[in-house]
């Protein structure tokens, strides 16, 4: 059995009890990459070496009763749009082929204190625009469960790499769904924080207003545990919040009587696959048997959150990568005429196809004549969408449905129509549009691909997201199945 | 009738600062119409009235103290430059 099949708090119960070693830990992670990262391909750069050394300096201070937090020791992976000081971080870009960055994002300082192992960084799509990780400049990250599958994405690297057991958990990032959106294909528990509950500072910016970085993990409790150690506000990012973070984990509690539930006829609708909505109606069974009720509701503007997303992220991309110039960092275009040349020659070269189009499209909807009919149209919208929240958490603890319309699709069945990969998305965008916090958890499988349950909850809520994802984990198996490698 | 034109698509290209081929001028015009026509189911909508959101937080103006503090050494700074002479960054020429 992996070690990676207990919890952390059970591994951390090992250490302390001298069972077990950091550098037990650390080796169990790279003897499993060295197993299976032919076929996963989770990773874009390892951070061997310095894990190694980190696992002997930290084994010293269990010798010496110094481990201290729940996560002592724990080998996480890190999604390569987190920077990360002197450790190669790309975005899945050529652009940042040989970005070496000079400080670690506020998260990843966060987890040297909570004295985690950075293993590696894990692939993602280009700038993470995209849903299957076919957007990666590098490699296609492939399923754990069918390996001629995609992982989704963005963030597929990192849940590939928890569902093949390669670290005990990962980072994320999640922007319109990039989270919650691959731990359901892969089988595993993702969690999009609320807006501003975690510092972007360090995360390489996609949508300013929509980015944020969160946990996967095979457990919920794993997740509440990592969640906590990343949360808080932080006078780097003046978009953090300064609200108080609980312990998330003492929400655990296994009772969900008298939950409130909500479930949009939207989530279970038109676009909706019968496998989804199935899965969902049979979650909704067990979470009644625990006390929980449930009422159909309505999202009445959840068919235009996907046009709103694509201006409204595109425009806020358009901006942020318009530092990519060849300038100070990144790559740059050799033998330009001049310095117009130059960025242009640099941005053409580095940027891959979906890259440049979502820039055009945000350009296109920023530039004079357009910007009120598209651009201020979309803000306009989003107020709707967010209201539409607002009003269902008047009379609901929290809202439940698939978290994508589908289990996994090929590797390439979707590459040729940009639209119909944005349509992945429809059931993860108004979350981020509305900026309330969404987890996945496994609810279920089709033809052998995980399926997963999506649990929406108010802005700093995610308590009882947590408590009602926990009490449906503990109440079913699915968790409990790993895939075959 | 189409939402976007070549001559547009080029033009937004220029803004974007991205070198396109007539090729990829195709491809992206048919795309990006297709697209905008999408996004166009929006104006379904009556936002007559409706403030626009920027940000889902009640939050603005967050301030600091105005202190100065050490900055990061050069060579770090320009560690990952891809062109530099003398603590500075070379770019090509700006004026012909």
């Amino acid at each position: 059995m992996s070690l990676f099949e207990h919890k952390v708090s059970e591994l951390h119960e090992l250490l302390h009890k001298k069972e077990l070693s950091v550098t037990d830990l650390v080796n169990e992670s790279y003897e499993r990459i060295g197993q299976v990262e032919d076929k996963v391909k989770s990773f874009l750069t390892l951070n061997e070496e310095k894990a190694r050394i980190q696992a002997k300096e930290l084994d010293d201070k269990l010798a010496k009763g110094e481990d201290n937090g729940i996560l002592f020791g724990a080998p996480i992976g890190v999604k390569d749009n987190i920077v990360t000081k002197n450790l190669r971080t790309t975005a899945g870009s050529k652009i940042l082929e040989n970005f070496d960055p000079i400080y670690d994002a506020t998260v990843v300082q966060k987890l040297q204190q909570a004295k985690t192992v950075t293993i590696g960084k894990l692939n993602m799509d280009e700038f993470a625009m995209g849903s299957s990780n076919e957007n990666s400049a590098y490699q296609n990250t492939r399923n754990p469960w069918n390996l001629e599958y995609v992982p989704g994405g963005s963030s597929g690297g990192s849940a590939a790499s928890v569902a093949a057991g390669e670290v005990l958990f990962s980072l994320g990032s999640d922007t319109g769904g990039s989270i919650r959106q691959p731990a359901a294909y892969c089988g595993v528990v993702g969690l999009k924080p609320t807006y501003g509950r975690v510092s972007r500072f360090g995360l390489i910016a996609f949508a300013s207003s929509l980015d944020q970085i969160g946990p996967i993990t095979r457990t919920v409790e794993d997740n509440a545990y990592l969640l906590e150690a990343i949360s808080g506000i932080d006078p780097m990012d003046s978009t953090s919040a300064n609200v108080n973070v609980p312990s998330f984990v003492n929400s655990l509690t296994g009772d969900i009587k008298g939950l409130k539930i909500a479930v949009p006829k939207e989530y279970l609708g038109e676009g909706v696959g019968e496998e989804a909505k199935k899965s969902v109606l049979e979650a909704l069974k067990v979470l009644e048997k625990l006390g929980a009720t449930w009422e159909e509701v309505s999202l009445p503007h959840s068919k235009y959150a996907l046009a709103t997303y694509y201006l409204l992220s595109s425009s806020e991309a358009s901006a942020n990568l318009s530092r990519f110039d060849g300038v100070r960092y990144g790559y740059r275009a050799d033998n330009a005429a001049n310095l117009i040349d130059m960025y242009k020659q640099t941005r053409s070269e580095g940027f891959g196809d979906e890259v440049k189009r979502r820039i055009m499209l945000g350009t296109f909807s920023l530039s004079s004549g357009y910007y009120d009919a598209y651009y201020k149209k979309a803000q306009k919208v989003r107020t709707l969408i967010k209201k539409d929240f607002e009003d269902v958490f008047h009379k609901y603890d929290v809202i439940v449905g698939p978290t994508s319309p589908t289990p996994a699709f090929k590797i390439g069945e979707k590459t040729s129509d940009p639209l119909t990969m944005y349509a992945n998305d429809i059931l993860t965008i108004p979350v981020n549009l509305a900026g309330v916090p969404g987890i996945s958890v496994p609810c279920g499988f089709a033809n052998g691909l995980p399926l997963g349950l999506q649990i929406i909850g108010k802005h700093f809520d995610e308590s009882t997201i947590y408590r009602t994802a926990h009490a449906f984990e503990q109440a079913t198996d699915f968790h409990k199945l790993k895939p075959q490698l | 009738m189409s939402r976007i034109s070549m001559d547009q698509v080029k033009h937004v290209a220029h803004l974007a600062r991205l070198g396109i081929t007539e090729e990829e001028t195709e491809m992206f015009t048919r795309q990006l119409d297709q697209i905008i026509s999408f996004a166009e189911q929006l104006n379904e909508l009556n936002t007559d009235n409706v403030e626009p959101t920027s940000h889902v937080l009640d939050m603005k103006n967050v301030m600091r103290e105005d202190i100065s503090k050490q900055g990061l050494p050069i060579e770090e700074v320009l560690k990952n430059a891809p062109d530099s002479k003398d603590g500075q960054i070379r770019v090509p020429s700006i004026l012909d």
